[in-house]
Formats: C-alpha cells, structure tokens, sequence
C-alpha cells in the first residue's frame, strides 16, 4: 500500500491524513494552490481536472471538475478562509451531487529538513456525513460489513476501471 | 442519479447494519427473519434498516406467500460506485502523481537558480510563479 496515512476515529467527524514529500514546503505549498500544477496531480489519473476559478485569497472561492472517460463530471466547490501561506490552508469543501453537505478542510505544511510533511484535517458535519465521504481504505475503521460491500460492489460492476 | 438520490444511497450506505444486509442480499432474496439471523438485532430494528435501504432504493420487496422477501437492487449501487473512489485512494493516487511532479519541478528549480542553498525553515510566504512561464491563472 501506499504512504499516506488516512485517521478516522469512530464516533467523530474529522478525517486526518499525512503524507511526507521529498520537497520543500515552498515547492509543495505551489503544488497546491497553482492552479497550473493543481490540473497536473489532483485527482485519479482516470479523472481530467479542469479548474473553473481559483481566487487563492481570504474570501475566494473555487471550484473544479472532475470528467471521466465517458463525460460524466463531479464538481467540487469552496472558499477559502484566511490568507493562503506556505503555513497552511483553510477552506470549505462541498462534493456538488450532494449539496449542503460542507466539509471544513485545514492542510498545514510542515518542513523538516527539505522534506515535508502535509498533515490535512478535516471536520464534518456529522459521522455519517464522514463515513459517507470516507466509505473505502479507511485504517482502523474498515468493518467486515464493509469489506463484504466492495466484494459486492465489485460483483456489481465488474469493468468498472 | 439526483443528487438527493445519490444523498440518500450514501445515507444508506453509512451504516455498517445496512451493508451488510447488502451483502447478504447479494447472495439472493430473503425474509426479514433470515435477515435479522447474523446480527444482535431485533426484527423491528432490521425492519427499520430495511425502511432506509427502500426508501434509497437499494432493495424492493414484495410478498410471496407469507412473507416478504427483500430483493437487492443493483442500480443505485452501480451509480454510486461509478464516481465512488476510495477517500484514500483518491489520495495516495493524487500524492504519487505529486511526487512525480514535485521531482520535475525540483529539477526546473535547481536549474534556475544554480546557488540553491536553503538555510532552515523559510517561514517566509514565498509565491513564485510557474517555471517556464506559464501564468498564474488564479486572481
């Protein structure tokens, strides 16, 4: 598996992760909020990302799209709050199918050494809402009912990419 | 699928009860009592679950005879395992798509500016613009 380290405890709402880089934070910080690079990594690699508006300042908004193969697209959209820094970000989420339900997301940049560590937080607005967002690879917090779920679901949709 | 459709699927999806009277069903229709068998439940709890997973439109029921069968609707699942990715994998994906671009910046970096010392932690909030001139779209 892969290096990134996802933390969902039962019974609240907030979902962490950590992941360490083999680059400043400088460097990371850009990766995140330019929306040139953004297109470059965000996302599956099944998915074209196109950014609508990116307004990276206290207030903005922002909004992107995810398209698969067959045309189908998934928008994301939020605001920022607080100005951008190499220190770290705070800004709303919203998957566009299922409106209203708004995440507040907190990434902070943490460099050590020419590495750096990006630590995300992020608060729900109820554990189902979480778990809903989470659904799959969660550590710790994988039930047996939902291991039987992917089986099904891969029975279900076998071609799925 | 409408949003409040694909609302609903994950509402219903969020319990860990419901998904796995999912995956019971996938082996084939059963009665609420069958149902109920594999967990510390009572009946009408389950009879509950089985409100939710309807109402999502995971499951149908219908009589025979006496008793009323459950029946796994494939659809709903379909759909919202279409632009469902795994929180994680989405994750660990896009962070080696990063690394990948972090090394090719790295380079362009190292490169412009041939002195590349970096004293510490510079806290400093430095934004520089894209190597090789692209422009910064954001305002």
């Amino acid at each position: 598996m892969g290096k990134t380290r996802v933390t969902a405890e039962p019974g609240v709402p907030f979902i962490e992760t950590e992941r360490e880089f083999d680059a400043p934070r400088d460097v990371l910080f850009r990766a995140f909020t330019d929306p040139e690079l953004l297109v470059q990594w965000m996302g599956p690699r099944k998915y074209v990302m196109e950014i609508d508006r990116y307004e990276l300042r206290d207030g903005g908004t922002w909004r992107y799209v995810h398209r698969d193969a067959d045309g189908n697209e998934f928008g994301f959209h939020g605001v920022f709050h607080g100005t951008p820094s190499p220190d770290g970000m705070v800004q709303t989420f919203e998957f566009e199918p299922v409106p209203g339900h708004v995440a507040l997301d907190e990434l902070r940049f943490e460099e050590r050494g020419g590495r750096t560590i990006v630590r995300t937080h992020s608060v729900y607005q109820s554990v189902a809402d979480r778990d809903a967002m989470v659904e799959s690879g969660m550590e710790g917090g994988m039930d047996e009912g939902y291991e039987r779920l992917e089986e099904l679901v891969d029975r279900l949709a076998p071609v799925r990419a | 699928m409408t949003a409040q459709g694909l609302d609903e699927v994950f509402g219903a999806l969020a319990d860990p009860t419901r998904r796995g009277i999912l995956a019971r069903l996938a082996s084939g229709d059963a009665n609420v009592g069958e149902l109920t068998a594999p967990f510390r439940m009572s009946q009408p709890a389950i009879s509950r679950h089985l409100k939710v997973l309807e109402r999502a439109g995971l499951i149908s029921r219908r009589r025979r005879a006496t008793a009323r069968l459950s029946h796994l609707e494939a659809e709903p699942l379909r759909e919202a395992a279409a632009w469902l990715v795994g929180y994680r994998e989405y994750w660990e994906e896009s962070y080696e798509r990063l690394d990948a671009l972090l090394s090719t910046l790295d380079r362009r970096e190292a490169s412009a500016s041939t002195s590349r010392s970096r004293p510490g932690t510079s806290a400093k909030p430095k934004r520089k613009g894209v190597p090789d001139g692209q422009d910064q779209s954001h305002r």
